[in-house]
């Protein structure tokens, strides 16, 4: 009887989701006892970083894992039907132009595969990290970022069967030049320590930076009519809000634990800031160059994601000490440039690149006027101009020149002075007798506090001039050698099929027989 | 002027009666309708409130379910079954 009745009321009051995670997070955790615990986990002390109590560390939607599984199962179920309904209404041919197209090359070499590299770190880290619940959301999360490069990998492979420079990605991105501005991050982050990567990852790159990756982009990509892109976009970002939520309590909590947290925190949070923003630079010119039907501009993003909302959390982060990233006003003063310097540099490079590039039609470029009134038709639009005519006349400008690259962000050296945009920032140090360059004092500063990793890094550029960028065999002294050709076949591109201008691709070619419709209409009315 | 908060949500028939309830329970709401997703700005404190969401939907509601069409979201965070709050203070 009484069993009975234990069970009748035991099923009427189901637990609370406050009492499920606790049973999950404090109940199921152990203490190691052949081992010392200071050995199962050798790697969450040496940062610095001083934890006196675990327990405080809170998922704030506290999820546990059926809820998860349940949650996630559902996500899957809603992309992969769009994916099928996507597929066969032949979607790709949908969006609004064929340049379009070139965001999703550089979106799958470039940001599904650090997701991947994410998910690589996150594994590492809730392996290093001794709490229960930092190990848990560390778990979720490592899968998460598996199942975004996966989802992205399966939709894009749809335009794959279409269009070119999207046959190899994971293969790109270990070797391409400008892929190793997203590699090299991520490994930087990952070869820190565990607290380090979760500042730098979940905390300054998902709270404070990603919203003007997946907001404006991928609203952008619905405005462009590709159901598939907004669909991965909204399902990963759908974790990446979990991930965030998670970045700012993971800060709280460390700040919270030690006072003498604080300044190891916000050296990082310095150090990422600028790193992340770097890394944004590709998302800057997709926003104002490669969304033929453009949303909003980078420089209103930033305004809205970091300068309105992100100084919101610094606001309120100030009570634990913590001010601005170092060189947010220099991310201010660059808003109106940024995306404009990145694209002259791509398309100085795009020989060399698995992506098109091209001039912005008249239209787009008034817009580019009318979103940028300051910059645009006086730094910008005469040499986009200027390049148009070369082009109509048959000599489109490609850069032969191999370009300097920052020791840091491994960006191309094309940014300019934080106060005078028609003059390129160089900055340099010395260390152990050799000379090393930086795009902004930024990276320079990041360098200077950890010289004996970043003298390490792999430089595209120095590789190439090395020798260490050719398909094995390769005879660099025979007769008739060409580097630039040799350096594509190791990148795995088609040379004339996946690199070079827009308007001379096959993809444009293709488009226009495929669909009998322009592959430049742009914001055609 | 207090700093706002925001929560946005994919645009679909399962977030319309969630954008609905957080309007109708935050006076000071505004909100932005972007393609494909709604942004939701608020002064300071944001409240989801269960029983508005389920008074609209006619069934239960687990707040947990939010994340399925979430995009991004901005503040501290405080949850329980029946509210899911959004603040800076």
């Amino acid at each position: 009887m009484n069993t009975v009745a234990t069970a009748v009321s035991a099923r009427a009051k189901k637990l609370s989701q406050r009492r499920k995670y606790e049973l999950l997070t404090r109940g199921l955790g152990w203490d190691t006892t052949y081992q010392p615990m200071d050995k199962a986990f050798p790697f969450d002390t040496f940062e610095g970083i001083k934890i006196h109590d675990w327990d405080k560390w809170e998922d704030p939607f506290r999820l546990t894992m059926d809820a998860y599984w349940k949650y996630q199962g559902e996500k899957e179920r809603k992309l992969y039907a769009i994916i099928d309904a996507f597929q066969q209404n032949n979607g790709q041919f949908n969006v609004s132009d064929a340049r379009y197209i070139n965001t999703l090359k550089l979106f799958l070499t470039g940001i599904s595969m650090a997701e991947y590299a994410s998910h690589h770190g996150f594994a590492l880290a809730g392996r290093n990290l001794r709490g229960v619940s930092a190990r848990i959301a560390c778990q979720m999360q490592a899968i998460d970022e598996l199942r975004h490069a996966q989802t992205q990998v399966h939709t894009i492979s749809q335009y794959n069967k279409f269009f070119n420079g999207m046959h190899n990605p994971a293969y790109m991105h270990d070797r391409v030049w400008y892929l190793s501005v997203p590699k090299s991050y991520f490994e930087d982050a990952m070869t820190a320590g565990p607290f380090e990567y979760i500042t730098a990852i979940s905390f300054s790159f998902e709270y404070v930076l990603t919203n003007l990756l997946f907001m404006p982009f991928m609203s952008g990509a619905a405005f462009n009519g590709d159901m598939a892109t907004v669909t991965f976009g909204f399902s990963a970002q759908s974790d990446e809000s979990r991930h965030m939520t998670l970045g700012l309590e993971v800060v709280k909590f460390l700040l919270e634990q030690d006072p003498g947290n604080v300044p190891i925190v916000q050296k990082w949070l310095d150090k990422w800031f600028w790193r992340g923003y770097r890394l944004l630079t590709l998302v800057a010119m997709m926003m104002d160059y490669m969304l033929p039907r453009r949303v909003m501009s980078w420089a209103e993003g930033w305004e809205e994601y970091f300068e309105k909302n992100g100084g919101a959390l610094f606001n309120d982060l100030a009570r634990y000490g913590i001010r601005m990233p170092k060189y947010h006003d220099v991310a201010r003063k660059e808003k109106t440039r940024l995306s404009h310097e990145a694209w002259g540099i791509f398309y100085n490079y795009t020989h060399a690149a698995n992506f098109h590039t091209w001039v912005p039609e008249p239209k787009e470029m008034d817009w580019l006027s009318q979103k940028y009134p300051d910059t645009f038709d006086k730094l910008y639009r005469p040499r986009l101009e200027y390049w148009r005519e070369q082009q109509k006349a048959g000599k489109r400008f490609y850069n032969k020149t191999l370009p300097l690259l920052c020791q840091v962000c491994q960006i191309p050296m094309g940014f300019t002075e934080p106060d005078d945009p028609t003059k390129i920032c160089y900055r340099e140090t010395e260390y152990k007798g050799d000379k090393y360059h930086f795009c902004s004092d930024g990276c320079k500063d990041i360098f200077n506090d950890e010289p004996e990793k970043y003298v390490r890094s792999w430089l595209p550029v120095h590789q190439i001039y090395q020798g260490n960028c050719f398909r094995p065999g390769t005879d660099p002294t025979a007769p008739g050698f060409e580097p630039l050709k040799e350096v594509l076949q190791y990148y795995g591109f088609h040379d004339g099929m996946d690199n070079g201008e827009f308007l001379d691709s096959p993809d444009r070619y293709n488009w226009e027989k495929w669909t009998s419709k322009s592959a430049v209409a742009g914001d055609r009315p | 002027m207090a700093d706002s908060v925001f929560i946005a949500f994919q645009t679909n028939d399962e977030t319309r009666p969630i954008i609905e309830s957080i309007i109708a329970d935050n006076p000071k709401a505004v909100v932005n309708r972007m393609p494909a997703m709604v942004k939701i700005d608020c002064p300071n404190r944001l409240v989801v409130r269960r029983q508005s969401i389920e008074a609209r939907i006619g069934r239960e509601y687990d707040l947990g379910e939010l994340t399925i069409n979430l995009v991004s979201l901005s503040g501290n965070i405080d949850e329980d079954d029946d509210a899911f709050i959004l603040h800076w203070d």
